[in-house]
């Protein structure tokens, strides 16, 4: 709640909204204990006077009431009306998306066509009509209001109630023995709260604005019962001689529905989670960069990262996602860089063309050379020359990384032409190559396909042929193969493996399987906690593995062919990287953990074949 | 040997582009007649890449799905769920993802507390104490239960959910990919956990994954799975060792082992499960189809012993 709050006055026109809304509600509410003259006593002597007269803050009507007394009642009844109205809209129309939402089939769309048949009037025309059927009054303008905007409520709730419908927990209550009414109440409405919450906040003013109409045209309040609406109807004769009779109520529903938007706004930013973690937050070109010194260059390489730390910061919390890593690349070599979820293998691949989201993403030190030149800092120009070009990148999930709305063929020519001049249709020519490259079958139909119409290991065929568009050196994978099954996985791992033969490129190969590595890759990095913890070649390090984490990692896996049996598991979890243990950060899961292993730095010691810990296990 | 789990003849059949009235546009064949049976205290592994059925058919197991044709006895019985407290302490469920299935805005204690209340009828103190013990079945810290769902790591969140199910002290536990989403370091916490259990409930278990060396590592029995019918079912040390079906031969040539080159990169993949091919699914795929591979759709008959495999010309030992 309090988070809430902070959120909310953290938008200054949201915290200028609560506080205007906050003193009209207030003065709304203590109306009737203020000294004020009574709102109907009519005094025909004295109609007309202006605003600051004797006796009347305000001035008076034309019927000589005191205008600050019925305004301040009739914003009591305006702001009662618009809450009531929404209240009304909200709960009915919420219970009819859910119902519609949850049960589907049939119900949904019976109920749901007749939402749709109530919004296909002009939302006016039908708030009159039922005034018409039901007669003039304020109650009937309630009515008619909170009929009207029934359908915006109950599209809005059944879209999300259809998510939440389909989500395992709502199996799990089933399961559990809840009945349908039980698991409405107790396990879907809890979660569509926040967003009747928002919906209502977003459409209260508009409410007070159409209750405020009917009362205008004379439908809503009755005389002498004074409403915002009502009053600016009455003003309406003399709208020339005493401007003022209309002004006063006009101002206060200009503050009123102003303030209501406003903190409606807030309110609906403040509890959106996606707003809440920035995800609207328009990320920079390229990761921000904090760097105190530049590490000498230690040897040459094709792509060499030099001492990288990437960090998060989120509010007061910093997330070292790399930490000090360092890693080289040599020309058509294929390195695994291999880690649990967490451990910064991604964050490290992402770091080396600036990739990594900022904010929060900061680099905060080291350098990444490509043939010597330093990528950390560089300007964007530069990056994006080099980005595809020299470094190409595949990704986990081809599905989010290509355009849906694109022809594979089209953003395989988009993806060729950004680098290269050349002819539509020689891109062409070149686009349909890479999809035979890459073994699609039918190349040139398929290249018509949209990226849906291809199953997921065609998909990352795709992916792939457009990390290939432009004959770069390196291609830098990231999971290219975990979201595949597994006879697909082998086709891929496959088709990689004869790539880089073929085309002499070099592989930063990310994966947290070492079947996958001990196949593909000549060399391994294995990464812990936003370190490396232990390197050499792929044999050497999965035949006798030096760190103990790699060592107890590689029992964990169950190999096929082993038949039934009990697994070695790590007790434990992976550290947070927010709170870093000093030392190392495996020691509070490792059996062989001491006392220096808590304290200081430890180093990553050896050249080819290197491991970071104090009591390295030994080669049988 | 009393059965725990029979399924007979098992169909789900899928309407695409349904209509208000009228016949929907297309119809999926999620799952083709599949009969398994699954013997009291015995794991049953269920294995298939994605699409082949093997969700359909577990939903079907615990009634979330109702089945097209065929039947489902448990314990003897045929599938009854109108006495769901019944059926809930008979068979449940582990989902894939723990986080999305347990519900944001619920504490842990109160996530815990509905199948206790509802299916035993626990309250108070009774409750207190049985859910202490269902976390300390599962290793979990009695703090936890104060906390709401988002706050814990896949693991822990799994753990939540074998307890839940554990909760209702079922006999039968359907466990859809209990360790896909997780970390390699948990996943055999949580694959060990669950084989304890299994001694200590006297549960059976039906274990559905993509992962062969995990299916392997636990299951007595495998069943494999392609295009929504059984092609191969036998002891685990035999399946994947000696597999008979040339579609389980490729499945154990593809997976990703230390020191054995890159294989099974054979082509092809899935047919169009709108316009299925007539025969074996498999035979578009296969090095060894024939004229009546695409033609008759094999039974699955025994190869030897208690080896089963659906195809015309099965591989020799």
């Amino acid at each position: 709640m309090s988070l809430f709050l902070r959120l909310l006055f953290r938008n200054r026109l949201a915290g200028f909204g609560a506080v205007v809304l906050g003193a009209i509600v207030v003065l709304a509410l203590l109306t009737p204990v203020l000294p004020l003259h009574p709102p109907n006593a009519t005094n025909t002597a004295n109609r007309f006077l202006r605003p600051l007269s004797e006796g009347h803050m305000l001035g008076t009507d034309h019927l000589g009431r005191d205008l600050l007394s019925r305004l301040l009642w009739g914003t009591r009844l305006s702001l009662a009306v618009g809450f009531a109205a929404a209240l009304i809209a909200g709960l009915a129309g919420a219970a009819i998306g859910v119902i519609a939402g949850y049960f589907g089939g049939r119900t949904d769309n019976v109920t749901m066509r007749g939402v749709d048949m109530l919004m296909a009037f002009p939302y006016i025309l039908l708030a009159l009509a039922i005034v018409a059927v039901l007669g003039p009054g304020l109650l009937n303008a309630l009515i008619a209001v909170a009929v009207v905007n029934i359908p915006f409520f109950a599209r809005n709730i059944r879209g999300v109630t259809v998510g939440i419908a389909h989500r395992e927990f709502i199996d799990a209550a089933k399961l559990a023995g809840m009945g349908h009414t039980r698991i409405l109440l107790t396990e879907v409405v809890p979660n569509i709260v926040p967003v009747v919450v928002i919906a209502m906040s977003t459409t209260i003013g508009w409410m007070i604005l159409e209750t405020a109409g009917l009362s205008f045209l004379g439908l809503g309040s009755q005389p002498p019962q004074a409403d915002l609406g009502s009053m600016l109807g009455e003003a309406r004769s003399a709208l020339i001689t005493a401007p003022h009779t209309s002004i006063v109520p006009g101002v206060m529903i200009l503050l009123i529905v102003m303030s209501v938007n406003l903190l409606g706004d807030g309110i609906r930013d403040a509890l959106d989670p996606r707003l809440r973690s920035g995800a609207l937050a328009r990320p920079m070109a390229t990761t921000r960069v904090e760097r105190a010194s530049t590490p000498a260059p230690r040897a040459d390489g094709l792509l060499r990262i030099d001492d990288l730390e990437t960090q998060f910061q989120i509010g007061k919390r910093v997330y070292r996602a790399v930490n000090k890593v360092s890693l080289d690349l040599r020309p058509g070599e294929c390195l695994g860089l291999i880690g649990e979820s967490g451990s910064g293998k991604s964050v490290t691949a992402l770091s080396v063309m600036g990739l990594v989201a900022s904010p929060p993403g900061v680099i905060t030190g080291g350098a990444v050379r490509l043939e010597g030149r330093d990528l950390i800092g560089a300007p964007y120009e530069l990056l994006r020359s080099l980005r595809g070009r020299k470094v190409a990148y595949i990704f986990q999930d081809p599905l989010s990384t290509l355009h849906p709305l694109y022809r594979i063929g089209d953003q395989l020519i988009e993806a060729i032409r950004v680098h290269e001049p050349v002819s539509h249709a020689e891109a062409h020519k070149r686009a349909v190559r890479l999809l035979e490259d890459v073994r699609i079958p039918n190349a040139a139909a398929r290249a018509k396909a949209y990226p849906h119409e291809l199953s997921g290991g065609m998909r990352q065929r795709v992916g792939i042929a457009m990390a290939l568009a432009n004959d770069p050196d390196i291609i830098i994978a990231d999971e290219p193969t975990t979201a595949l099954d597994v006879t697909v996985q082998a086709q891929i791992l496959a088709l990689l493996s004869d790539l880089r033969r073929e085309r002499g490129l070099a592989i930063l190969f990310i994966t947290h399987d070492f079947g996958v590595v001990g196949q593909l890759c000549d060399r391994v990095a294995v990464m812990y906690g936003g370190r490396i913890v232990e390197s050499g070649p792929t044999a050497d390090v999965l035949a006798a593995p030096a760190h103990p984490y790699t060592k107890r990692l590689i029992a964990c896996v169950p190999e096929l062919g082993a038949g039934r049996r009990v697994l070695a598991a790590i007790p434990g979890l992976p550290p947070a990287v927010d709170d870093l243990p000093p030392g190392c950060a495996f020691a509070p899961r490792c059996h062989k953990a001491q006392d220096a292993c808590r304290k200081g730095e430890i180093d990553l010691q050896g050249a080819e074949r290197q491991v970071r810990c104090l009591f390295p296990e030994m080669a049988q | 040997m009393t059965l725990a789990l029979k399924t007979t003849d098992l169909t789900k059949t899928f309407d695409i582009g349904k209509r208000l009235i009228g016949p929907p546009r297309a119809q999926v064949r999620a799952v083709h007649p599949v009969s398994l049976d699954v013997k009291t205290g015995e794991t049953l592994g269920i294995v298939g890449e994605s699409g082949c059925g093997k969700s359909t058919l577990a939903r079907m197991l615990v009634g979330l799905t109702p089945p097209t044709s065929g039947t489902i006895e448990i314990e003897g019985k045929a599938l009854d769920r109108a006495d769901p407290a019944a059926f809930g302490r008979l068979i449940q469920y582990v989902f894939q993802d723990p986080v999305s299935s347990l519900n944001p805005r619920k504490t842990i204690r109160q996530i815990m507390e509905v199948p206790l209340r509802l299916l035993h009828g626990l309250r108070g103190r009774a409750l207190d104490a049985r859910i202490a013990e269902l976390f300390d079945a599962v290793n979990l810290r009695p703090e936890f239960l104060t906390r709401y769902p988002h706050e814990f790591s896949g693991g822990q969140a799994q753990r939540i959910g074998i307890a839940r199910a554990l909760a209702a002290s079922p006999r039968i536990l359907i466990l859809d990919e209990p360790v896909s989403a997780l970390d390699v370091s948990v996943q055999a916490q949580v694959l060990n956990l669950l084989a304890e259990l299994k001694t200590e409930f006297n549960l059976t278990y039906l274990f559905i994954s993509h992962d062969l060396a995990v299916v392997e590592a636990v299951s007595d029995r495998i069943a494999v799975l392609y295009f929504g019918s059984v092609v191969e079912t036998g002891p685990a040390e035999k399946v994947f060792a000696a597999p008979r079906h040339p579609y389980t031969k490729l499945l154990a040539d593809s997976a990703p082992v230390v020191g054995r080159p890159l294989g099974g990169a054979q082509s092809g993949e899935l047919p169009d499960p709108l316009n299925p091919p007539p025969g074996c699914a498999f035979a578009g795929r296969c090095p060894r189809a024939s004229d009546l591979c695409r033609r008759d759709v094999p039974e699955l008959r025994a190869v030897e012993g208690d080896q089963f495999a659906a195809c015309h010309h099965p591989l020799e030992s």
